[in-house]
């Protein structure tokens, strides 16, 4: 009896939480047509946002990149067909490992500090101060953290996969003796032969990311907003905006591969 | 006029409020005043709609504040002032831009005139100097101050006092009673001060009242409470006058 009234207990506050961060997802919508107002606190989160995490995007996307291209490699040297190295390499960090590796990291740096900022006003009575000044939370401090991260996301991903790219280029050189010509030729071929202007694979990942930028700010916000009782409670924010972002960010990345490659073809 | 009728409010297991009434006349300064964790601030966020009552009700000027939806209660906030413990000053604004941010966000004013407004306000808690400077750069009592000039600076017809001088060293905390007096006099301002300050009550107040189990233990003016034998008021108010 009292294992169920903890598992009944611990599912109303996952529910309450979930309920949560839908309530502020919707609220930060209905507050897009004052975004103009923001313009200036929108641009500074973009650049921290951008600055933060760039460095550690850049040195894990390499990596990411090279270890996909060595994994792969290997695999396709014992059947001598390292020549489409590129195009899966390339494919790949487009598709799947630049937007999650971005998003992860975003949540790490970006979501961690959102959490823990407006974590540090809720418990020092700064966010109940903008709600008594008839100020909504949710406009000034939600709705410029989430279209900055939606922005930002996309972008970093771009570079990840660039980056990715090289990396995967490097090794394919070095350790695998795939000229680089030819890796940039098949993976610039995989990049462009499509009907549109890229493939679908550039679209999903933009698109992946998009998404995953939109939940981490939702989640960090709602997780800062939430916080109560002093260092212990913002901690506590921190905690779970950086584990509920990466839950999501691997939740969401399936369900949009799904949708795109098995429900809408 | 604010009118606190028969509100219970319970926190989880802890019943913090339990049938208090209070009436606040407009114009006067009524201090709240009881043991820590006795439900004071509960009792203010109470009146400006962020706590609703399980029981009872709030109203000001007639109308009911625990049934209003967010719109209204966001009408209603701008006819008042809050002042918090620390201030509560956004950290990545100066003060000067601490102070605008209500008439930014509403007033729809001209630049030229929030600059006024807002030079006329930091002068008056005497902080024109300090308005270029950041919130983690000033003491607790220009935090205060600031908190206090960001509540006046709509001209509100309420004002909300969180201890206004905890943690304050005596020649500030009376700068601070000197302010409060002054915005009830000069800007016929009506305030619920909360306090444990003795000074505070004696200073700032018109009417003293001391929680105890949830609602008023004792009540009544100045003069009266300081000259009460009840057991409440002389643990508070004991001492004599100033």
């Amino acid at each position: 009896m009292n294992v169920l009234a903890h598992l009944g207990q611990f599912v109303g506050r996952r529910a309450d939480g979930a309920g949560f961060v839908c309530d502020l997802l919707l609220r930060t919508t209905l507050y897009l047509p004052r975004l103009r107002r923001r313009t200036r606190f929108l641009l500074d989160t973009a650049f921290n946002a951008g600055v933060r995490s760039l460095p550690v995007t850049m040195i894990v996307a390499a990596f990411a990149g090279a270890i996909l291209a060595m994994q792969t490699g290997i695999e396709l040297r014992r059947f001598g067909d390292t020549a489409v190295l590129g195009t899966i390499t390339a494919l790949t960090m487009c598709r799947e490992m630049g937007p999650f590796i971005t998003g992860v990291i975003l949540a790490a740096t970006v979501g961690s500090s959102i959490a823990a900022e407006i974590g540090t006003m809720s418990v020092s009575d700064e966010v109940a101060a903008l709600e008594v000044m008839s100020i909504d939370p949710v406009d000034y401090l939600v709705l410029p953290r989430v279209i900055a991260l939606a922005v930002m996301c996309p972008i970093m991903t771009v570079l990840s996969n660039l980056i990715g790219i090289y990396g995967g280029s490097v090794i394919a050189e070095h350790n695998l003796g795939v000229s680089p010509q030819l890796y940039w030729v098949s993976a610039k071929e995989a990049l462009t032969s499509s009907g549109m202007l890229l493939p679908k694979e550039v679209y999903v990942g933009l698109f992946k990311s998009f998404v995953f930028g939109i939940a981490i700010a939702v989640v960090s916000c709602a997780a800062g907003l939430r916080a109560t009782g002093g260092a212990l409670g913002v901690g506590l924010a921190v905690q779970t905006a950086v584990r509920n972002s990466v839950i999501l960010i691997i939740v969401l990345g399936f369900i949009v591969t799904w949708f795109f490659y098995f429900l809408a073809g | 006029m604010i009118e606190i009728a028969g509100v219970h409010k319970r926190f989880g297991s802890r019943q913090i409020l339990a049938g208090l009434s209070i009436t606040v006349p407009k114009g006067m300064n009524f201090v709240l005043m009881g043991p820590s964790g006795s439900g004071k601030s509960v009792t203010l966020r109470h009146i400006i709609g962020i706590v609703r009552p399980d029981q009872g009700s709030v109203t000001v000027d007639g109308q009911e504040v625990s049934t209003m939806d967010r719109a209204q209660l966001m009408t209603l906030r701008k006819r008042m002032g809050y002042l918090f413990q620390n201030g509560a000053l956004i950290n990545w604004l100066s003060v000067f831009d601490n102070v605008a941010l209500p008439l930014r966000e509403h007033a729809r004013l001209p630049k030229s005139e929030v600059e006024d407004r807002v030079n006329q306000v930091l002068r008056m808690v005497r902080l024109h100097e300090a308005a270029a400077q950041f919130p983690p750069s000033i003491s607790g009592g220009m935090k205060l101050r600031a908190g206090l000039a960001r509540a006046l600076v709509t001209n509100p017809e309420y004002v909300l006092y969180d201890e206004p001088n905890a943690g304050l060293d005596p020649i500030i905390a009376h700068e601070i009673h000197e302010l409060i007096v002054r915005v009830r006099d000069e800007l016929a301002v009506t305030g619920v001060i909360v306090t444990h300050s003795r000074a505070c009550a004696v200073h700032c107040g018109d009417r003293i009242g001391i929680l105890e189990a949830g609602k008023l233990g004792v009540e009544g003016t100045v003069d009266e409470m300081v000259r009460s034998e009840h057991p409440l008021a002389r643990a508070f108010l004991g001492g004599g006058v100033d």
